[in-house]
């Protein structure tokens, strides 16, 4: 079918609910060197040619090691970066083509919570405050009381206490901080919210509270979520469908259960046989993929698939270009050329 | 059975600060027997990291002073000897492997410079015998091209190659002891398998048992052979790795296997979150530390404060109620 073959990544689903369009997102940052003439040497390619969507309503987690450009993509979809190609489309509207005034009137829809609750809340200002400078800044209330009203309603639907409003973010725990970082995005109404690393700073038993909490506040509002982490255990339970990245480009795309039952794409299999679970008979008898050596530079990335140096299946043929994304079964998405070569079904945990 | 190569005995380290008396350690007790691995479990504050660094004698006085306690290691008690006997005990006969390698090797010497330092200092070694050791440490350690990265710097090694370095180091003097500090929190989970397989496998060759401290219950289900769960500077369970995981018995230790979804699980509809705050170690709350959080908690808790009651060979839990938390542990297990 003619149709069929024209999918890409992008338009996995009818075009009608997507929220969210990345086309073949580019984001280069230039290395300069000279002190007067800075002259470009090279580029570092943080991320090089991502495509994907988000449905309205849906979460999509996006996973992968440091330095993999995972928040990078999350914030040239803000624009809080230029991209230096490709295409945001949000609610029809290419967010890459919009004029500052323009884009500050769409970040009323889109919003953020950021991965380190200790460094993204000015520290001078107060709680209230904080979660208050968004209705502020985009005339949202028009009376002092309406606007005292909606900080206090907003601190409450995030488990904080009204009456906390008066202190300042180091009176506060590190969960307590990410709560508020919350508020003061949901302050604005938004419809997608890029959550980047919202958890991994926090502990153990605080996660689980803030996971909770995103998952409520998304029932609630009709959120949509691009979650970013890099803890595979928990993307797996707030995902709908989950992205895995590698030095810039996705490797694999899949509905949630089918990616961690079924991966298909080498780095993905090594990914999740590396994350440890708290058990130890089940560990025993885990096979674990050791990934050799470290994750190249982005500076000076190998020749043809990326992942090739550390991947245990490479042959000759994978040194000669970067495979594109293909669907290998309904609505999943790998860009391996050995995608099959596993042994189908092998169990990974 | 294994020789005890180190007894923990009612160890008390305690901040002297301007808000009051910080109870970092209350109290704790425990063994490591020859060529063993033994977990450390905790959430940040609970007072894993300064109980460790007690055992070196790196607690930082003032504020901090160890107030009370025992620390038998190799026959001696560790709190009793005097600055260099110490001094000539770590680093040696028993090391340490730090959480953040970005900021625990030092940025003006060379990787080189940092371990024959170590060996010149504690095995008269010289110049060059120093130096072939340290080759042979950092290629044992899996680091390629060992001869010349050892005129590297820090700064031209990644994350993982840094704790590599520091485990050489760590090594380098064949100690019986090594503790390791959240080795790999600040590391990637590619890397942190590599890293935990080699500490792993460099143990066994060398029988040298380790304490390794992380606040990752899942981290050391793979490696330990014994776990201590500790909660506001109280060791609050102990047991072998298989009691802890599969038959936990204290609230806490429950609490914290719940909350964390699991990987191999089908995912739960939400997850079960431990309620509340981690306490405010200057103002503990009386009886049970972990009381006000707990979803068991009776009059008693609030009143008492709960001692390690043994209830069977390998397993040891502080809570009043652990005998009828029996029925909860078993649903725990399977779900």
């Amino acid at each position: 079918m003619v149709q069929t073959q024209n999918r890409t990544a992008a338009s996995t689903t009818d075009a009608g609910d997507v929220l969210l369009e990345v086309k073949d997102l580019k984001m280069y940052f230039p290395v300069t060197s000279g002190i007067i003439f800075q002259k470009k040497v090279a580029d570092v390619k943080a991320v090089d040619g991502v495509t994907f969507s988000i449905k309205k309503g849906e979460t999509l987690g996006l996973v992968g090691e440091s330095g993999c450009g995972k928040t990078t993509t999350g914030r040239a979809i803000l624009q809080l970066y230029k991209p230096t190609e490709g295409h945001v489309i949000f609610e029809g509207q290419d967010l890459t083509k919009l004029k500052g005034s323009e884009m500050r009137a769409m970040r009323r829809k889109i919003q953020v919570i950021f991965q380190d609750p200790y460094g993204s809340l000015n520290p001078r200002m107060t709680c209230g405050d904080i979660v208050g400078e968004p209705l502020t800044v985009h005339k949202l209330t028009s009376s002092k009381g309406e606007y005292r009203d909606r900080v206090s309603e907003l601190l409450e639907v995030t488990g904080l206490n009204p009456y906390m409003a008066d202190r300042y973010p180091h009176e506060f725990s590190g969960g307590q901080r990410q709560r508020i970082g919350i508020a003061r995005a949901l302050a604005v109404n938004p419809s997608f919210i890029v959550c980047d690393e919202p958890v991994s700073a926090l502990d153990v038993s605080i996660q689980a509270q803030v996971i909770n909490l995103l998952e409520e506040l998304q029932e609630q509002f009709d959120l949509t979520y691009l979650f970013i982490a890099h803890d595979l255990s928990v993307v797996r339970h707030i995902s709908d469908r989950v992205a895995v990245m590698y030095l810039g480009h996705i490797v694999e795309l899949a509905d949630r259960t089918e990616l961690y039952e079924n991966p298909l794409h080498p780095y993905t299999r090594a990914l999740l046989s590396a994350v440890p679970i708290p058990d130890p008979v089940v560990e025993a008898q885990r096979t674990r993929i050791i990934l050799t050596g470290d994750v190249p530079s982005p500076m000076n990335p190998p020749p043809g698939c990326v992942f090739h140096t550390r991947c245990p299946i490479a042959i000759d043929d994978c040194q000669i270009e970067m495979p594109e994304l293909r669907e290998v079964s309904p609505d999943h998405w790998v860009a391996c050329i050995r995608a099959e070569g596993w042994n189908e079904g092998t169990p990974i945990a | 059975m294994a020789r005890t190569l180190l007894e923990v005995d009612n160890l008390k380290t305690h901040f002297f600060t301007s808000d009051g008396v910080v109870k970092a350690v209350d109290g704790i007790s425990y063994t490591v027997d020859e060529g063993e691995t033994l977990a450390i479990v905790g959430e940040s504050g609970c007072g894993k990291s300064v109980s460790a660094l007690s055992l070196m004698r790196l607690v930082a006085d003032p504020p901090g002073k160890i107030v009370d306690g025992r620390v038998m290691f190799e026959g001696q008690d560790l709190l009793q000897v005097d600055n260099a006997e110490m001094r000539s005990i770590r680093g040696n006969r028993m090391a340490m492997v730090f959480q953040e390698p970005m900021t625990s090797l030092n940025p003006v010497l060379t990787i080189g410079r940092q371990i024959t330092e170590t060996l010149e200092l504690h095995q008269n070694m010289n110049k060059s015998q120093a130096r072939e050791r340290a080759e042979e440490l950092v290629r044992m350690v899996g680091i390629a091209d060992a001869g010349s990265r050892l005129k590297d710097y820090p700064h031209q090694f990644s994350g993982g190659m840094r704790q590599r370095v520091m485990i050489a180091m760590a090594l380098s003097c064949n100690p019986r002891l090594i503790i390791a500090d959240e080795p790999t929190t600040a590391l990637d989970v590619t890397i942190q398998a590599q890293i935990l397989e080699l500490m792993q496998d460099l143990a066994q060759q060398f029988g040298t048992a380790m304490i390794i401290i992380t606040h990752n219950l899942g981290v050391v289900a793979r490696y330990a052979q014994r776990v201590v769960v500790m909660y506001a500077g109280k060791i609050i369970e102990t047991g072998t790795a298989q009691e802890i995981y599969r038959n936990p018995s204290h609230p806490y230790t429950l609490g914290l296997l719940k909350s964390v979804p699991r990987l191999d699980e089908v995912r739960k509809v939400s997850l079960d979150p431990i309620e509340g705050l981690p306490p405010d170690l200057v103002d503990l709350p009386p009886g049970c530390s972990f009381a006000p959080r707990c979803p068991y908690v009776y009059e008693r808790c609030t009143q008492e404060t709960p001692v390690l009651m043994v209830h069977s060979d390998a397993h040891t839990t502080a809570c009043w109620r652990h005998e009828e938390l029996q029925g909860l542990k078993t649903a725990a297990s399977v779900s």
